[in-house]
């Protein structure tokens, strides 16, 4: 614990606390977490976009204000527009010599629901433009700042109160958006999924998302307590088995080419993951098999990807 | 020496972005705006702007990228119309809130359905309640003035607030019309450099749109309200000054053969110059009616528009918007409301036409006079009167 | 004199909110005591400590102080008992003792 940092083995993380304490996120938030680290991961020259989501009050509700970095509100489709027209912004003041040069983080921070739903048209035009700004996804599964309503990460069988799980209809029907395999499909320098139970994995990637060229996206796993209905110690836990059961694979695609971070000859069956969390309760056999049979060909597609790609 | 050249209203709004040296451009493609977008697209691609041009995928994006823009410190420009226009609507209101002054260009056009490209003021009358300094241009000199006074004004550091230059779609946007360029040295000593005192910087860590509860949300508002109604005060100031500067002098409300007119009729854009030779022929057979060109829309000009009535005792008001279900043209309603506590001697007569680009001629604007005068005197049995609407 | 300036932030008049959509002061929320949220407090026993820092890394509050001679401590202001340091710690160092008890 010497210079402002603590070592964790080969890994250097710093102390500074980006995203103060006094914030009013649940017991256990798993995005609270995400934040936190990222922040040390990018550094104070760092400028925040975040739409509406849990985060648009948890952090900043008047007159307190966690963040140590500059950060706004924006709308709920355009926290990726916003941050690329900062990005712009400094880039043309600096080439005018009008500001200082400086390397700054325009990064946008964003839910599922703003990623997935209603802002995939804005996002897709960062994306497609090539606009200089890092996006993380923090992907908890609903829309739970308004009360756990569902969205197109909602994973199969889950019950929101959108998708309640009714004698007639059990839950989601619909299978999750795969978005980061959008994302890869615009062909941007980095693009990577990520859990908080990997924390040095998921800074490593935000760091290097900050560093590219273009845009870097980071998909992370966001396990929510609240809306998951899970007790809030098990928050690292379930984001361990997401992992573990194949549910959220930890990849990276830099510049078109796939890389597996963790693997495991044996994955486990998914309804460890499933069991713990209340979300998921009143699965019925069929529906677990359903799951565990889409799990096992996904991964499969995804490893055949890996390992038939050129070297 | 300044230069005075043929240009099209879209042109000569391109042109003043340019000389304003504007940093970032973030636009999305529709008719009628589409050529202020197309020549500032030049303008960067052959070098003779730098700026980041910014080809976005909708207008909601456009306008965001523009509040990014303008938070970071850049100077910022955008155009839009109708559809265009309504899809960035929320975004509109971010942007005045939190005091950037982007300036856009908006080629009115009429609202669809039916589906349509042609101009009129629908779109903007949407959007009197975002906040936005408003202005209407009735030619294309006035469309190069406004752009350009408009980043003046916008960005003084007692108004920091957004800018919309309003221009008829295809009547001016496409129209070409002399219009007098000044030299770059005089723009850049009437222009300082953008700078706004909060602006994102990680060495000034700040946080941007917090939330407020029922205890605070009203007092930002209406602080919101009066420096949205104190930059006219700024606006008055600078348009001295441009005048003074470039020699052309603007006022909220301008006149037009008004001395001693009881009759006063009252139009925006650029319909108000066929209005002046319906007026001059008019005068010319003796009765006193005189034109206001309505230029500030918002902030809205009370002490001008009192002045400026002081010796009439008959506004009609000519609005080339309908606003559906309304107790009348928006603009006519908000002259009334206006004048009610003032001047409950005028009589008013307000009729609604143009739409859709559908072209006035000096002889009904003579009709709009005539009937005008007729409907103040006696009113009317219907709250929407119409001029060349058939049926 | 401290209260007067708290209802002022709290209620400001119209006149101080210009700029009433810019919060100048970064990390405000500091001051604001978390730690009233929760029923469990973390309890570290330093002799099954190995000073490994998860406890510090994996906190969603940073509710973890660190000491001097490189051990971790609970930060009871913001520490809001969600249970998580307990649950990463390897060497089962942590205990979540009721509030009260």
């Amino acid at each position: 614990m010497e210079d402002g940092v603590i070592r964790f083995g080969k890994n250097i993380v710093a102390k500074e606390e980006l995203l103060c304490s006094g914030h009013r996120a649940c017991q256990g938030c798993g995005s609270a977490l995400i934040i936190r680290l990222s922040l040390k991961a990018l550094g104070k020259d760092t400028i925040v976009c975040t739409p509406a989501g849990c985060w648009s009050g948890v952090g900043s509700m008047y007159p307190d204000t966690a963040w140590q970095v500059p950060w706004m509100q924006t709308l709920f489709e355009n926290s990726s527009a916003v941050a690329a027209g900062i990005e712009s912004g400094f880039r043309v003041l600096m080439e005018k010599g009008r500001v200082p040069k400086r390397h700054i983080n325009c990064l946008a921070l964003a839910g599922d629901g703003a990623t997935n739903d209603i802002g995939v048209a804005a996002l897709s035009g960062v994306l497609e433009r090539g606009d200089d700004i890092v996006y993380i996804c923090m992907d908890n599964e609903a829309y739970m700042n308004t009360g756990i309503q569902r969205s197109s990460a909602t994973p199969y069988g889950a019950a929101t109160t959108t998708s309640p799980a009714g004698k007639v209809i059990p839950g989601q029907t619909t299978w999750k958006k795969d978005m980061p395999a959008i994302v890869a499909a615009h062909d941007v320098p980095y693009v990577a999924t990520a859990s908080p139970s990997h924390p040095f994995d998921m800074m490593n990637k935000v760091k290097k998302a900050g560093e590219v060229k273009g845009p870097g996206y980071v998909h992370v796993l966001s396990p929510c307590p609240t809306g998951w209905r899970f007790p809030p110690e098990l928050t690292i836990e379930i984001g361990r088995l997401a992992v573990e059961t194949g549910v959220f694979p930890l990849y990276e695609v830099e510049n078109g080419h796939y890389k597996l971070n963790v693997d495991r000859a044996q994955l486990k069956p998914v309804v460890e993951y499933l069991k713990p969390q209340g979300r998921f309760r009143h699965l019925s056999e069929e529906q677990i098999e359903r799951i565990q049979d889409r799990v096992n060909k996904k991964y499969a597609d995804l490893k055949a990807r890996v390992t038939g790609q050129a070297a | 020496m300044s230069k005075r050249v043929a240009l099209e209203g879209s042109f000569a709004a391109a042109e003043a972005a340019r000389m304003a040296d504007v940093d970032v451009i973030a636009a999305y493609p529709i008719t009628p705006q589409s050529h202020i977008i197309e020549r500032l697209a030049d303008f960067v691609a052959n070098g003779e702007l730098h700026a980041a041009y910014m080809p976005v995928e909708s207008e909601h994006s456009a306008m965001s990228a523009c509040w990014g823009a303008s938070g970071a410190g850049a100077r910022t420009f955008t155009a839009t119309a109708s559809q265009g226009f309504f899809l960035m609507h929320e975004v509109l209101y971010f942007v005045s809130g939190m005091r950037l002054p982007v300036v856009m260009t908006v080629a009115n056009r009429a609202v669809g359905p039916p589906t349509n490209i042609w101009g009129d003021y629908s779109d903007a009358m949407t959007a009197r309640d975002t906040g936005w300094i408003q202005l209407f241009a009735a030619n294309n000199q006035e469309i190069f003035d406004f752009v350009l006074s408009g980043f003046r004004f916008g960005e003084d550091p007692d108004v920091l607030l957004p800018v919309m230059v309003h221009l008829d779609g295809f009547t001016l946007s496409h129209v070409v019309e002399p219009v007098v360029l000044p030299e770059q040295e005089e723009v850049d000593s009437f222009l300082p450099k953008y700078h706004h005192p909060y602006a994102y910087d990680p060495d000034r860590p700040m946080s941007y749109g917090i939330v407020m509860n029922p205890d605070t949300y009203a007092e930002v508002k209406k602080a919101q309200d009066v420096s949205l109604r104190e930059s006219k005060e700024v606006i008055v100031r600078v348009w001295k000054e441009f005048g003074d500067k470039f020699g052309r002098y603007y006022s909220p409300i301008d006149g037009y053969r008004t001395e001693g007119a009881r009759t006063l009729l009252m139009s925006t854009g650029c319909l108000s110059e066929t209005a002046k030779v319906a007026i001059d022929r008019k005068r010319d057979q003796g009765e006193d009616v005189g034109l206001l060109t309505l230029h500030l829309w918002r902030p809205f000009p009370f002490e001008e528009l009192y002045e400026a009535v002081k010796d009439a005792d008959t506004l009609i008001v000519f609005d080339r918007a309908i606003s559906l279900g309304g107790p009348g043209g928006p603009i006519i309603s908000e002259i009334k409301s206006a004048l009610f506590d003032k001047r409950r001697d005028i009589k008013f007569a307000g009729l609604v036409g143009g739409l859709c680009g559908r072209n006035l001629t000096v002889e009904q604007f003579e009709e709009i006079v005539d009937r005008g005068r007729e409907i103040a005197e006696r009113g009317s049995s219907q709250v929407l009167e119409t001029i060349g609407i058939r049926g | 004199m401290a209260e007067k300036k708290a209802k002022s932030i709290l209620k400001p008049d119209w006149q101080d909110c210009r700029f009433g959509n810019i919060f100048t002061e970064a990390g405000s929320s500091r001051h604001y005591r978390t730690g009233d949220w929760r029923s469990d407090r973390p309890v570290v026993d330093k002799e099954k400590c190995n000073k490994c820092g998860l406890c510090w890394l994996y906190c969603p509050d940073s509710a973890m102080k660190t000491l001097e001679d490189g051990y971790y401590e609970p930060d009871l202001f913001y520490c809001k008992g969600c249970g998580i340091c307990a649950k990463v710690c390897a060497r089962k160092a942590i205990a979540m003792i009721e509030e009260g008890a």
